[in-house]
C-alpha cells in the first residue's frame, strides 16, 4: 500500500492507494454518510449513501455523481462531498430510507446511539414529504439475545452479509423483494449462529437490539462506560462494560486491531450475567455451628486472623482470577504453599502450551493475523467451542484464495461482493481434524474424524513429511499417509501457513505434534504460526507464575500438613471429584473461599468473602497468545465487594508480618504498586504493568471521564431515591473519574478508550475517528502488551528444533469401555457464562454423543468416577468406534478427560431385553 | 442454390406445423453453420466474422455481440470452465419476440448457442427461461433431447473435439432475472439481486467463470451470419446496424402482432404497413418504441428509423424493438402509473432510490390518476424522475428504465397531469 494524495472539496489529503474513497473521506476527517459499507465487510455499493461528485481532472468542472465506497482512491483524486447535487442525493437517500421507517427514537434501544439518526442529521433531511401509509412488518422472536424490530429497517444488508457470508450462519436471511424486503428467519426461534449478537451493533439502526439489556435498559449517555477484557476464553477479546446505578448493564465489542476488531461471540457479550445473578456473593459469610451467615467485614477479618494462627497457610490461585489476584496470595503463602488451582494433567498442559509458544520456531500470529493465514490446520481442537471468535478469524482464513483471484482480476479486495463472486469455487487451504464435527467443517478443504491420538500421529506424520529429520510414525494407515502428505504440501506451499491446537482433549501430544509441524515449517517459512487454545482467560499468565497442581495440595492436605486454604475464585468442586473434594474439606481445618458467585465450594468454607468481578475492579488477564491486557472498573459495589488482591491484603493485614511471603504486601496504595512488585518477583511478567497506563495517567491535566458529556447527571439519575446530590465514586487504580468530568478524546491511550463517541458520530460507528487508519490501529496505540514474543527471538539465527519424539501409540476401540471426551459447548461449558441467565437459555440439555453404529437405544449410563448417569443418547456423525462425547462440567461436575469408561445400554421402551 | 433469406429468423417459423425437427431443419438449410465452423473454423474466427457482421445485443442494450465476446479468456473450453447463457426471461412488457423464436423454432436457439459457445469455447450452455413459458419450456426439452441424440450437442460434436451441452432452467419469477448479473446469481440459486462490475460475467460470470450472456434473438441470428456471412449479414439492414429485427406493435392497431424486418425500417411502416394503422375511432397519441422502460415519443416522431441510433436521436431507445401504443383515448397518467406499479413491484429490494422511491412513485401516481393529487407531487415526480433517472444513482439500469417512461411523461403529458390535479379526477375515466 503506497501513500498518495486525494482532492477533497479543494483541500489536498494525504491517504492510501487501494482504499476506497468512502474511507479515504472518513480517514480524512469528513462527514460522509453511509450505511451499508462496514469495515469488516467491505462494500457493495447497496444503500447509494456515500454519493459524491468525483471529477476527472482539474479541468473537468462537470463530474459524475459515484458512490465512495465502490469507487477505488487513484492518484490525483479529486471529489467534492459538498456538491449540491450529492448532498441533496444524500439527503434524498435518507428520506427514502425513512418513508417506512417507524420514527418511534423515543421508544426506540437504539436511540442515541443510532448510526442511522447520526446519518440522518449529518444529511439535512428533516421534514416528511412522503404522505402515503407506511408498509409495516411482524417481527420475530430470535431467542434470549437479539430482540427484533423489522419496521425500523433501511435495508442496508448489513446483517444478512455479517450473518451468513462473514459469520456462516444459515438461518437469518433476507425474504421477499421490493420496499417489503425481510430480514429474518423463515420462522420464529433461536438464532444459531455463535455471533448473532454481533447483530446489534451491526445493524444501524434498532432492528436487531440487545435483549438482556432491553430488561435493564439504559441510554448510552446515561451508562459509564469501562474499557474490559472478556473472561469467558482464554482468547482475550476486548469489550466495553456499560454500567449505571452501580449495576453492569451490557457489554459491547471493544476495537482491538489484534486481537477481536469488530466482534465478539455471544458468550462473551452475553456471559456478563453472572456479576448479577441472585449466585452473587455480596457480604462476608461464615460458617458458625453449621450455619452460613453474613458477619461485618471486620469480623471475617479477624476470624481469618484466628485461623492463619493455627498452622500453615496455603494458597490456591485459579486460572479465572486476575493476574494481581493471583499474585498477592502468591505473596502472602510463597512459592512453597502456592497453588494453581488446577489439575496436575490441566497444570502440565498449560506448561506445556507455554513453553511450546514461549521457545517457538516460527510465528505466533495475531488473531487479525490469522485471518490472512494461506493455509491452516487444526490439530484436535473445536476452537468455535473453546475459543469461538478465533474460530471466526479461521473462517476468514478461507477466502484468501479468493482475494488471489481477486487481485488477478484487479478488483480491489473491499469490493465484497465481487469478491464472493469470484471466489466462489476458490479452493480452502483449511484441514480440521478432530474427534467430532465443528462449525469450520463446512469451509474446510478436508476434515478427518479421529481420536486424538491418532490425529497426534497424523501431525508428527506431517511434521516427518515435511522435515524428515521430525520423527517418523510408524504403521499409519494408508489413506492417513496421503492425507499427510496432502496436508504438508498445502501448509509448505503456503506463504503464512497455520497450526491450531489447544488443550481440549488434554492431550499434550496434539500441542507437541502442532509445534512439531511448524518447526518444521519454519525452516524455509519463518512465517509459520503456531496458536494453541488455553481453557481460562488467565491461564497463560497463571503459568507465567507457576505454582503447584491440586494434586500436591491433596498430598499436603492428606500428610496434615495444611490448617487453612485460600483458595481465590476457583471452584476446586470443578476440577475435583467429589471424594477428593470431601477429604479435602476433612483433612483441612478452615477453608477460605474468595469468589465472586456462590459455587458448590463455598458451602464447604467457613469463611466466603465477596471480590469484585471482572467490572467491579481493575486488573490484567494474560491471553493465550500471551498479551497481558487491562480490564478497568465500571461498577462501584458496595463495601466490603473489593478486588481480590484488596481481600488478600486485607488477610494479610490481620497476620504476623513474619508469616507473609512478602511483607510489601500490606503496605501496596494501588494496582500500580501491585503491578510493580510483581514485576519484581516475576520478571517475565513485568511488561504486563504497561498493558495500559497507570493510574496517574492525565490527559490535559486530568483524569479521563467514563460518562458521556451528555449524561444526565448524578442528581437526576439517583432522584428516585434522594435528590441530593452525591459525590462520585472513584478507584486509586484507574486514572478515570466515574462521572461525566474529565478528559476525552480520540487520541487517548487505546487501552483507556470507554466508549465511542466523537460528535456527530454518537454510535459504534464513532469508532471511525478514533482509529488512525480504518481497520487499522488506533490514534492512541495499541492496547495491551505482548508478554511472547511475535517472532521466534533467537538473535544466533535458526536452532535446531528438538523434535518431541513420544508419538502416541493408535486408539484402538475396546469391546467393554469406551474413551469419553468433552463435547466442549459454545454454551454450557464454561463456568462463568452459565449463572447468566441468556446464556442458560441457549444451553441445551446434555446428551452422550456416540458413533452411529453404537446408538443404539435412546438412553444409556455411563459409569464415571462419581457414579452412574443415566444420559439421552445422541449419534455424532464421523465420531471414531470406542469414543464417546460427555458434555464437560454438565454430567460430571469435575470431570477429567480423556477417560476410560463403562457404558451400559437400557433397553428402550418395548423392546424385548 | 438458392439465394438466402431476407427474414432468416423467422423462415422457418410456421405456427400452424410446428416447430422442425432436425431433419427438417437441415433440409431448410440448418445445421450448416455448425458443420461449417465447429473443427473448421478458428473460434476467434467466429467472434471476427460476429463482429463484422454488426450484430448488436438484441436484449435491449445493443452491446456488439462481437465485442462482447472478445473479453472472455480465451483458453479452449477443455482447459477452463466456462458458460454460454441465452437469456429467455423475456417479461419486459409489451414484448414477446422470444417467445416467437422459442416456441417457433428451438433448434435455431440451439445453433446459435453452439456457435456462441464454439467462438467462445464455452462447454456449458444455459438457457434462463421465463418460467411462464410453458409452451417453449416443452418445446425447448424436446428439441435438445433430440439434437443430443443426433450429436449435435454432447461430447466431441460432429468429432471436432469440441463438447458442449445445453440445460433449460425455468425461471421462478422476477423481471430482475432478465438483468444478466441477477440472473446469473439467480442460477446459482441465490436471491436474484444484480453484481457489480467488475468482474464482467465474461471474466468472472456463473460460479465465478467466464460466462457470455446474449439474448435469445440475438443467438438465433448466429446461424446466419455463419452460413451467409458478415457482409450479407450487415447488408440486410437499412442503416447503421446489420441484420433483421423482430419488430411488434402492442396496444389499439388494427392488427397487433410481431414481424421480422431489415433493422432501420422506419416505424410509420411498422405501424402503418404492419400492424395495420389505429383502430377506427383512435389516433396514435404516443408511444413507447421498444418496450416499458423506453421513452415516450409522440406522434410526430413516427417517421424515425428503428435502429439504435436513430431512436437514441429522437429521445429514447430501440430496446427490445417492440413498440406499446399510447392512443388518444386513453389516459396516459393511468398508463405511466401501471408501468410504474410493474417497475416497483419488481424492484429487487437491493439499493435504496429504486427500492424505496419507485413505490412512492407509483402512490403519487395513484393519487393523481384518483383524483386526490396535490400541486406538490409534481415537484416529488420531477425529483425522482431526476433522482432515479441519472445512471451511476442506482445500482443496475431497473430505476432509470423506470424512469424514461415518466420522465418523458412529465413533459409530453404536463397539460394532463395539470387536468388531473386541478379537476380532482381523471378526465378520461367513464362518467367523469
Amino acid at each position: 500500500m503506497t501513500m498518495t494524495s486525494i482532492r477533497i472539496d479543494g483541500r489536498d489529503c494525504p491517504t492510501r492507494s487501494g482504499i476506497n474513497l468512502l474511507q479515504a473521506c472518513l480517514e480524512a476527517g469528513a462527514s460522509l454518510p453511509y450505511f451499508c459499507w462496514h469495515p469488516e465487510l467491505g462494500s457493495v455499493g447497496a444503500c447509494r449513501q456515500c454519493a459524491i461528485r468525483q471529477f476527472s481532472g482539474p479541468d473537468d468542472t462537470k463530474g459524475r455523481i459515484v458512490m465512495a465506497c465502490m469507487t477505488p482512491v487513484s492518484e490525483n483524486t479529486i471529489i467534492s462531498i459538498d456538491d449540491p447535487e450529492a448532498r441533496d442525493f444524500r439527503a434524498s437517500i435518507i428520506e427514502w430510507m425513512m418513508v417506512n421507517h417507524p420514527h418511534d427514537c423515543p421508544v426506540c434501544e437504539e436511540g442515541g446511539e443510532c448510526h442511522l439518526q447520526d446519518m440522518t442529521v449529518m444529511t439535512g433531511h428533516n421534514a416528511r414529504r412522503y404522505r402515503f401509509t407506511k408498509r409495516t412488518h411482524r417481527n420475530q422472536d430470535l431467542g434470549p439475545f437479539v430482540k427484533h424490530e423489522m419496521n425500523r429497517c433501511i435495508a442496508c444488508y448489513r446483517c444478512v452479509r455479517f450473518y451468513r457470508d462473514y459469520a456462516g450462519g444459515d438461518d437469518l436471511t433476507v425474504f421477499a423483494s421490493h420496499d417489503n424486503v425481510y430480514f429474518g428467519r423463515a420462522e420464529d426461534g433461536t438464532l444459531q449462529n455463535a455471533f448473532s449478537g454481533n447483530l446489534v451493533e451491526i445493524c444501524p439502526t434498532g432492528v436487531f437490539t440487545d435483549k438482556p439489556f432491553s430488561a435493564v435498559y439504559s441510554r448510552k449517555w446515561d451508562m459509564r462506560g469501562a474499557p474490559s477484557v472478556c473472561v469467558h476464553c482464554a482468547v482475550g477479546c476486548n469489550t466495553i462494560a456499560n454500567a449505571r446505578e452501580e449495576t453492569l448493564r451490557r457489554v459491547l465489542n471493544r476495537y482491538n486491531t489484534d486481537v477481536n476488531r469488530y466482534l465478539l461471540c455471544d458468550r462473551g457479550r452475553f456471559g456478563h450475567g453472572f456479576v448479577n445473578a441472585p449466585t452473587r456473593i455480596r457480604t462476608p459469610l461464615r460458617t458458625i455451628d453449621g450455619q452460613q451467615v453474613p458477619v461485618p467485614m471486620a469480623d471475617a477479618l479477624t476470624a481469618f486472623a484466628r485461623m492463619a494462627a493455627r498452622g500453615r497457610v496455603v494458597g490456591i490461585a485459579s486460572p479465572r482470577a486476575a493476574l494481581e489476584t493471583c499474585f498477592s496470595l502468591h505473596a502472602l503463602v510463597g512459592p512453597q504453599h502456592f497453588c494453581t488451582g488446577q489439575t496436575r494433567q490441566e497444570h502440565e498442559c498449560v506448561e506445556l502450551a507455554h513453553a511450546l509458544l514461549d521457545r517457538h520456531p516460527g510465528a505466533l500470529p495475531t488473531m487479525h493475523e490469522m485471518e490472512s493465514a494461506d493455509a491452516v490446520l487444526v490439530l484436535g481442537e473445536d476452537v468455535c467451542a473453546t475459543a469461538p471468535r478465533l474460530g471466526l478469524s479461521l473462517r476468514q482464513s478461507v477466502r484468501q484464495a479468493s482475494f488471489h483471484t481477486a487481485d488477478d482480476a484487479r478488483v480491489p479486495r473491499w469490493m465484497d461482493a465481487a469478491v464472493r463472486t469470484l471466489g466462489a469455487e476458490c479452493p480452502s487451504g483449511l484441514y480440521v481434524l478432530t474427534p467430532a464435527p465443528t462449525d469450520l467443517d463446512g469451509v474446510a478443504a478436508e476434515t478427518l474424524r479421529a481420536a486424538p491420538d491418532d490425529i497426534a500421529r497424523l501431525g508428527f506424520a506431517i511434521a516427518h513429511e515435511i522435515d524428515p529429520a521430525a520423527p517418523a510414525v510408524t504403521d499409519l494407515a494408508p489413506d492417513d499417509v496421503l492425507l499427510a502428505a496432502r496436508i504438508a504440501h498445502t501448509l509448505v506451499a503456503a506463504g503464512k501457513p497455520l497450526v491450531v491446537s489447544g488443550m481440549q482433549y488434554g492431550a499434550p501430544a496434539l500441542m507437541q505434534a502442532a509445534a512439531s509441524i511448524v518447526a518444521a515449517l519454519a525452516r524455509a517459512t519463518p512465517e509459520a504460526g503456531l496458536s494453541l487454545g488455553l481453557p481460562e482467560c488467565n491461564s497463560m499468565g497463571l503459568a507465567m507464575m507457576g505454582g503447584m497442581p491440586l494434586e500436591t495440595v491433596m498430598e499436603q492436605a492428606r500428610a496434615g500438613e495444611i490448617s487453612t486454604l485460600v483458595i481465590t475464585e476457583n471452584d476446586l468442586t470443578r476440577h475435583l471429584s467429589p471424594a477428593d473434594v470431601a477429604e479435602l474439606v476433612a483433612a483441612v481445618a478452615d477453608i477460605v473461599v474468595i469468589d465472586h458467585t456462590a459455587t458448590p465450594l463455598c458451602q464447604q468454607a467457613s469463611l466466603v468473602l465477596p471480590v469484585a468481578a471482572f467490572s467491579e475492579c481493575s486488573g490484567t488477564l494474560v491471553s493465550q497468545e500471551g498479551r497481558a491486557q487491562r480490564f478497568f472498573q465500571a461498577v462501584f459495589p458496595p463495601a466490603p465487594i473489593q478486588a481480590g488482591w484488596r481481600w488478600v491484603q486485607a488477610l494479610a493485614r490481620g497476620l504476623d508480618p513474619s508469616l507473609l511471603h512478602m511483607a510489601g504486601l500490606t503496605g501496596w496504595r494501588d494496582l500500580d504498586d501491585v503491578l510493580a512488585a510483581m514485576a519484581v518477583a516475576f520478571p517475565r511478567l513485568a511488561p504486563a504493568a504497561k498493558a495500559a497506563p497507570g493510574a496517574d495517567y492525565r490527559m490535559n491535566g486530568q483524569k479521563l471521564r467514563s460518562q458521556t458529556y451528555r449524561a444526565s447527571g448524578r442528581t437526576v439519575i439517583r432522584s428516585f431515591v434522594n435528590v441530593r446530590d452525591q459525590p462520585p465514586p472513584g478507584s486509586p487504580d484507574a486514572p478515570f473519574s466515574s462521572s461525566m468530568e474529565g478528559a476525552f478524546g480520540p487520541d487517548m491511550p487505546a487501552a483507556l478508550v470507554s466508549g465511542y463517541q466523537a460528535s456527530p458520530w454518537n454510535s459504534v460507528q464513532a469508532l471511525n475517528r478514533f482509529q488512525h487508519e480504518i481497520g487499522g490501529d488506533m490514534r492512541g496505540g495499541a492496547s495491551g502488551i505482548r508478554l511472547l514474543s511475535r517472532t521466534a527471538s533467537d538473535e544466533a539465527g535458526p536452532r535446531p528444533y528438538a523434535y518431541a519424539t513420544d508419538i502416541p501409540t493408535p486408539h484402538t476401540a475396546q469391546a467393554d469401555t469406551v474413551v469419553v471426551l468433552p463435547d466442549t459447548r459454545l454454551f454450557g461449558s464454561e463456568e462463568l457464562s452459565m449463572h447468566s441467565p441468556s446464556i442458560m437459555a441457549r444451553a441445551t440439555a446434555p446428551a452422550l454423543g456416540l458413533p452411529a453404529g453404537m446408538a443404539t437405544s435412546r438412553h444409556m449410563v455411563l459409569h464415571l468416577d462419581d457414579g452412574a448417569h443415566v444420559l439421552p443418547v445422541e449419534p455424532v456423525p464421523g465420531l471414531p468406534a470406542g469414543i464417546v462425547l460427555c458434555p464437560a462440567h454438565m454430567v460430571a461436575r469435575a470431570f477429567r478427560f480423556p477417560r476410560v469408561a463403562r457404558l451400559e445400554r437400557i433397553p428402550d421402551e418395548g423392546e424385548r431385553s | 442454390m438458392t439465394p438466402p433469406t431476407e427474414r432468416p429468423l423467422t423462415a422457418m417459423i410456421d405456427p400452424a406445423a410446428g416447430p422442425p425437427d432436425c431433419a427438417a431443419y437441415e433440409r431448410a438449410g440448418g445445421w450448416q453453420a455448425t458443420r461449417n465452423a465447429l473443427g473448421r473454423l478458428a473460434p476467434a474466427g467466429i467472434i471476427d466474422m460476429v463482429t463484422r457482421s454488426k450484430l448488436r445485443g438484441r436484449g435491449g442494450a445493443g452491446f456488439g455481440t462481437g465485442q462482447k465476446w472478445s473479453f472472455v479468456p480465451k483458453e479452449p473450453a477443455a482447459d477452463r470452465r466456462k458458460y454460454l447463457i441465452a437469456n429467455a426471461d423475456e417479461m419486459e412488457p409489451g414484448t414477446f419476440k422470444d417467445r416467437l423464436l422459442l416456441e417457433g423454432n428451438p433448434l435455431q436457439l440451439i445453433e446459435g448457442m453452439i456457435l456462441a459457445a464454439y467462438g467462445v469455447q464455452a462447454g456449458h450452455g444455459v438457457i434462463f427461461l421465463r418460467g411462464e413459458y410453458h409452451l417453449a419450456c416443452a418445446r425447448l426439452h424436446h428439441a435438445i433431447g433430440e439434437a443430443r441424440e443426433k450429436g449435435w450437442l454432447g461430447e466431441n460434436i460432429l468429432g471436432s473435439g469440441f463438447s458442449f451441452d445445453i440445460r433449460v432452467h425455468s425461471s421462478a419469477g422476477r423481471y430482475i432475472c432478465g438483468e444478466e448479473t441477477a440472473l446469473l446469481t439467480a442460477l446459482e440459486g441465490r436471491r436474484a439481486t444484480p453484481r457489480s462490475k467488475p468482474p464482467f460475467p465474461q471474466t468472472g460470470g456463473l460460479w465465478g467463470a467466464p460466462s457470455v450472456v446474449n439474448n435469445v434473438e440475438t443467438l438465433c441470428n448466429l446461424p446466419h451470419i455463419i452460413t451467409n456471412g458478415p457482409e450479407w449479414f450487415a447488408g440486410l439492414g437499412l442503416g447503421e446496424d446489420g441484420g433483421t429485427k423482430i419488430y411488434g406493435v402492442s396496444g389499439r392497431v388494427v392488427k397487433p402482432g410481431a414481424w421480422e424486418l431489415p433493422i432501420g425500417t422506419p416505424l410509420r411502416q411498422i405501424i402503418e404497413d404492419h400492424a395495420g394503422g389505429m383502430r377506427p375511432g383512435y389516433r396514435l397519441r404516443a408511444l413507447l418504441p421498444g418496450g416499458a422502460s423506453t421513452a415516450f415519443l409522440d406522434a410526430t416522431a413516427i417517421d424515425v428509423a428503428m435502429d439504435y441510433g436513430s431512436v437514441e436521436k429522437a429521445g429514447s431507445r430501440l430496446g427490445t424493438g417492440m413498440a406499446i401504443i399510447l392512443d388518444d383515448r386513453t389516459c396516459p397518467i393511468g398508463m405511466i402509473r401501471n408501468l410504474e406499479h410493474f417497475f416497483a413491484q419488481e424492484s429487487c429490494g437491493w439499493c435504496t432510490p429504486c427500492r424505496d422511491g419507485l413505490p412512492w412513485v407509483e402512490r403519487l401516481l395513484d393519487a393523481i390518476e384518483n383524483g386526490s393529487g396535490q400541486e406538490e407531487d409534481m415537484d416529488q415526480l420531477g425529483r425522482h424522475a431526476r433522482m432515479l433517472g441519472a445512471p451511476g444513482r442506482t445500482f443496475c439500469a431497473h430505476a432509470p428504465g423506470a424512469m424514461a417512461p415518466l420522465a418523458s411523461g412529465l413533459k409530453l403529458f404536463a397539460a394532463d397531469f395539470a387536468a388531473h390535479i386541478q379537476q380532482g379526477r381523471c378526465p378520461q375515466q367513464p362518467g367523469a
